[in-house]
């Protein structure tokens, strides 16, 4: 592949921030103000007027669009904005993926990626009421009762341990760690609150084979990321993270309606993989900490197989709680807390904690990292997933 | 091979209609008449499921439905506890299966297994089609539901 149709050396995520991170329906802020604060936030981080920026990118319908953005922030130019399709949290490494290809293209200079979320505004994922009829896909699953993300990838996660023989240690661990990391996390939404493997084996069943803490939190908030060309990152005060690749992941009919992907067994990472990772110029030996989405256990399993970090044969003995620990583990895993016990920011806060590794600036850090991975939205449809690097990765 | 019934498994939440642009109105029509039907493509003659408007083997539109055989085997479940619907309130643990036809070039459908809710549930278990009719609904409808195949 030729340096021309490369990002990597080219791109640098240079400021992150969020709001607080509240309970679901507690947010005392509409999500545009929301949304607004966090922007503000990694323009602050970054050392960057917010009036330099001059595109956006979001993913999952965002309800906060870059013309009232740029109009609320007072913004001379808007050349860029971007949304991208996908369920759930998919496209959060989309978004920066989207962001960098514009900045590469010479299509924008100083580019955001966010998202927002406030459901006491707008309500609830995990619920649904109604009576109105369905059509459609949801017209196969709804009235069966499969109408919550839950029970969309339960079905998923029971086939894939049916298939590869895997039982639940690597689910417990991972949830966990999850846990484990937040105790050291001011902004987790579950600091104060541990979780160990009694806790985690006796708590209810949300839907067979999900426990309550195999499934994420729903949470308000908002989380930005800015993202600029590597030269100018390198004007600035603070190291930037570059980013050394990003790729959106969608396979045969991953989109068919009523669970007929053609590859149901999968967190639908097996196409992005070997894009990424030729993009970034790395192997998953090279990665020194991961943060990989929680929407649910089950898939994290299935993304970290499929990113190359372990195996089918291997999840017992390379998912442990000891093995997937920021203090001591060989392959530190959501060292914020992540979706299951920071925040759901629909997944920004992953791609943020990745780039707080890179920075030396995380609340669990890694010793010497110069590679951080950060996906999203496993099983989804178009999943995402990105690599960065400090400037020394680049070689 | 079928049966029917009028006993609503999981009264009470939102009810399926034919979506408004026609794709999938035969599927509903059969329901109504005790058939499975799903789309088979004249030119490839491939079976095709969820309905769409194209063949997305051979990118032909000329669909066809066909009724096909309403058994399969179990190829996924799960069992929600979780109420997530005001309706699923008071009703306790139900099960979800996701049907594999092989009569339809495994196409998968998904509906709830009838029976015990804490049946012990196998995956590659024959299962067959139990029609359940809802004769008071707006439009009158006719879900797909399962249940184990008596051993023979
Ligand atoms: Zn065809």
């Amino acid at each position: 592949m030729s340096d021309n149709y490369n990002l990597r050396g080219k791109i640098a995520v240079v400021g992150v921030g969020e709001t607080t991170y509240y309970k679901h329906g507690q947010s005392p802020d509409p999500e545009f103000v929301l949304v607004l604060k966090a922007i503000l936030a990694a323009c602050d981080d970054a050392g960057i007027n917010p009036k330099e920026i001059d595109g956006f990118c979001s993913y999952s319908n965002d309800r906060n669009d870059p013309p009232r953005l740029a109009n609320a922030l007072g913004l001379s130019e808007l050349r860029y904005s971007n949304m991208q399709w996908t369920s759930g949290g998919g496209g959060a490494a989309a978004a920066v993926q989207n962001a960098a290809g514009a900045i590469t293209a010479g299509s924008a200079n100083v580019v955001v990626a966010y998202r927002g979320l406030a459901q006491g505004q707008f309500g609830r994922f995990g619920r649904s009421g109604g009576s109105r009829p369905v059509s459609g896909g949801a017209a196969y699953t709804l009235p069966y009762g499969m109408m919550s993300a839950a029970q969309m990838y339960a079905m998923r996660t029971t086939r894939f341990m049916y298939e590869h023989g895997v039982g639940r240690n690597a689910m417990r661990s991972i949830a966990m760690a999850c846990y484990h990391h937040a105790q050291n996390n001011p902004r987790a939404v579950m600091n104060g609150r541990t979780l160990d493997a009694d806790t985690y084996d006796a708590s209810r069943w949300i839907s067979e084979p999900y426990r309550l803490f195999d499934c994420c939190l729903e949470n308000d908030g908002a989380a930005a990321m800015i993202i600029t060309r590597s030269d100018h990152a390198m004007d600035l005060a603070k190291a930037p993270a570059m980013v050394l690749g990003a790729q959106q992941s969608g396979g045969h009919r991953s989109g068919a309606t009523v669970e007929n992907a053609t590859d149901y067994v999968t967190s639908s990472f097996k196409p992005a993989v070997k894009y990424l990772y030729e993009q970034a110029g790395v192997t998953p030996q090279d990665v020194d900490v991961v943060q990989s989405y929680e929407n649910f256990t089950g898939g994290v399993v299935m993304s970290l197989i499929e990113h190359g970090f372990c195996t089918y044969e291997n999840v017992d003995q390379v998912l442990t709680f000891d093995n997937l620990r920021a203090d001591g583990g060989n392959l530190p895993l959501n060292t914020s807390g992540g979706n299951l016990a920071e925040c759901y920011m629909h997944g920004l806060g992953l791609q943020i904690e990745a780039v707080r590794q890179v920075r030396g600036e995380s609340c669990n850090q890694v010793p010497d990292v110069k590679v951080a991975l950060a996906n999203a939205g496993p099983m989804v449809a178009v999943a995402s997933t990105a690599i960065y690097g400090t400037p020394e990765a680049l070689g | 091979m079928s049966r029917f019934t009028s006993e609503a498994h999981l009264p009470g939440l939102r009810q399926p209609a034919p979506a408004n642009d026609g794709l999938d109105a035969p599927f509903w029509e059969g329901t109504r008449a005790h058939e499975l039907r799903v789309q088979h493509c004249r030119s490839c003659e491939i079976h095709q499921w969820g309905p769409e408007w194209m063949c997305h083997a051979c990118n032909s539109m000329e669909l066809d439905w066909v009724t096909v055989d309403p058994v399969g085997q179990i190829y996924s479940w799960q069992r929600p506890h979780h109420p997530v619907h005001r309706a699923l309130s008071d009703r306790g643990p139900y099960i979800i299966v996701l049907v594999e036809l092989p009569h339809a070039d495994n196409l998968r459908m998904v509906g709830n297994l009838l029976g015990d809710p804490l049946q012990e549930i196998e995956i590659g278990a024959s299962v067959s089609v139990v029609f359940e009719d809802h004769d008071d609904g707006d439009p009158d409808f006719t879900l797909v539901q399962w249940e184990v195949t008596p051993a023979s």
